[in-house]
């Protein structure tokens, strides 16, 4: 039997972490089949099929998934599902919407969020924000199964040439509607792939003082993280929170900057290569996870911070 | 407009939890018990629909053990109108409770399902899209904002690349992001009010559920501890270290 696997896209360019989903699958079974759903969307199926872990790219064109719709996306998934022995997508906001969608409509409990591929059917999950991890088998003839992105290296995305083959919609339904997508463009790496990120907590006290992470992430060509209470305060979008409910990262380099350390932001970030806390309350929790901490003024840190990294030119991008 | 809102009790978010050392589970003896946090902005903004004239009863449901009850207890005193609690004893998967809160939706038909996005316990994140899809209702996940219309909602979801806003067809199903709202306190004339109020009590087996869970739970375990680092005494010193020791930059 094999994998069945949903992309995630934007009807022009494979969304990066398709691809460690896809690297995950590999491990469960060589038989990798993609599918994208989507509108106008050749360029996508193309370049799935450029994978070389793909055998196979199934590309559904149809103006009715122009939008992703969890209820129109399910609707054409179970048609197929029945060739498969697992269904397989990312664990971000795109998977976690659609995944339990079909395993309800399968009759199949669904394995959440796998950082780790035992057999083709036992994985490792984290649970309690990443406290504590669970082996898990799943009993269902059909395995639904998402992946944490972070925890596997993507798939190589050239060098392979499988068969395109055309697929046939599902049911339309009219139970929900696209209104708009605000998307926040940015030119710094994403913050899920990012080498080095550079996060602000309740500490920066205003949105206006995020300016100064935005100096150092520059010379670091970092992404911008943030706890929830930054986010919550208003300090910066929703986009940028780390943590058990926002995005999981695993750089080689985190710098929190005047975040406490709570149990739901060391979710996560506490993978992180290298960690380095600054905070001026020297007993914040931060600083048990921190390989480097310095107990600091971050107002008076971070500009020191630039400067010591103006005086080294090797900074790599 | 009526609406159920599903709610969980679980080991509070404050509480750093501990593995069992036989590795069957996670220690919950003595371990404060909550409301789930999502689950509590679902019952605020229930509760707020109610208020603002478009909603004419809140009810909020359980499903777990006999102390769920204090769960349910909790969101009649912040405002719901009535409560279920469903039991079973031990773990449900979600697709088990979504089965059992499809069973209280045929009963109840209430024209909205609210409940938070994720459990802080099994983190599944699962339950709202699973019960939508058993409905055939829409669902709309993640939400940081709601607005009611006459036949829909529209709806702004928090995601990835930011947010987007959907527009669902009522009946339908709401997972509420912590960014909803935030959750009144229960004053105290409202805490004894609420214990006037009435909590059906069923039990899962009575619903014809089978609750048995699907996935074995081989072993959990802690995860690897990080080891010790150092703090550093200045910015000099700590640019040096990632540049020389860590090779990070």
């Amino acid at each position: 039997m094999s994998i069945l696997l949903i992309a995630e896209h934007n009807n022009k360019d494979l969304k990066p972490f398709t691809l460690n989903a896809i690297s995950a699958a590999s491990q469960i079974n060589e038989d990798v089949q993609v599918l994208v759903l989507g509108s106008n969307s050749d360029s996508v199926a193309k370049s799935v099929s450029e994978c070389p872990n793909v055998k196979k790219v199934i590309h559904i064109n149809n103006e009715l998934y122009e939008n992703y719709l969890a209820e129109n996306y399910s609707s054409a998934i179970i048609k197929l599902s029945e060739n498969y022995s697992h269904i397989i997508c990312s664990a971000n906001t795109f998977g976690k919407n659609l995944m339990p969608r079909i395993a309800a409509l399968l009759d199949v409990s669904q394995v959440s969020d796998i950082t780790k591929v035992i057999s083709e059917d036992t994985f490792i999950r984290p649970i309690y924000a990443g406290n504590a991890f669970a082996t898990v088998k799943s009993n269902d003839k059909i395995k639904c199964v998402t992946i944490r992105p972070t925890s596997f290296d993507p798939a190589p995305s050239s060098g392979g040439s499988a068969e395109i083959q055309n697929g046939e919609p599902g049911d339309a339904t009219d139970l929900s509607k696209f209104i708009k997508k605000e998307e926040i463009k940015t030119d710094r790496p994403e913050l899920g792939t990012a080498r080095v990120v550079v996060s602000g907590g309740r500490g920066m006290q205003s949105g206006e003082n995020f300016k100064l992470i935005t100096a150092v992430a520059d010379k670091l060509n970092a992404a911008i993280g943030a706890s929830r209470a930054a986010v919550d305060a208003g300090y910066i979008t929703n986009d940028h929170q780390v943590g058990q409910t926002g995005k999981v990262v695993v750089p080689d380099l985190y710098i929190a900057v005047g975040i406490s350390g709570a149990i739901q932001h060391l979710a996560g970030m506490k993978e992180s290569k290298v960690i380095v806390a600054i905070n001026k309350d020297g007993e914040a929790p931060i600083f048990s996870v921190a390989d480097y901490g310095l107990e600091a003024d971050l107002f008076e840190a971070l500009p020191k911070f630039v400067e010591e990294l103006n005086k080294l030119n090797t900074i790599q991008k | 407009m009526k609406i159920l809102v599903a709610v969980k009790r679980v080991i509070d978010y404050n509480v750093q939890i501990r593995v069992k050392e036989d590795g069957s589970g996670i220690v919950t003896d003595n371990v404060k018990m909550s409301t789930n946090p999502p689950d509590d902005n679902a019952i605020e903004e229930a509760v707020k629909i109610k208020e603002a004239g478009k909603a004419t009863e809140v009810v909020a449901v359980s499903v777990g053990e006999e102390k769920a009850q204090e769960t349910v207890r909790k969101a009649l005193a912040v405002g719901a109108d009535r409560g279920i609690l469903v039991k079973v004893d031990g773990a449900t998967e979600p697709l088990a409770v979504s089965k059992i809160l499809q069973k209280i939706v045929e009963k109840e038909k209430p024209d909205l399902v609210f409940m938070g996005k994720q459990a802080i316990d099994d983190d599944c994140n699962q339950t709202g899209q699973m019960l939508a899809a058993l409905l055939n209702w829409p669902q709309a996940t993640f939400a940081s904002k709601i607005e009611v219309k006459e036949k829909s909602l529209e709806v702004i979801r928090e995601i990835d690349e930011g947010l987007e806003t959907i527009e669902v067809n009522v009946p339908a199903i709401v997972t509420c992001d912590l960014r909803l709202n935030e959750p009144r306190y229960a004053s105290l004339p409202n805490i004894m009010k609420a214990k006037k109020k009435p909590i059906e009590q069923i039990n899962a087996s009575d619903l014809g559920i089978d609750t048995k869970p699907r996935i074995d739970q081989i072993k959990v375990e802690e995860p690897p501890k990080r080891k010790a680092g150092i703090k550093v005494a200045s910015v000099e010193e700590l640019v040096q270290k990632l540049k020389n020791e860590a090779k990070v930059i």
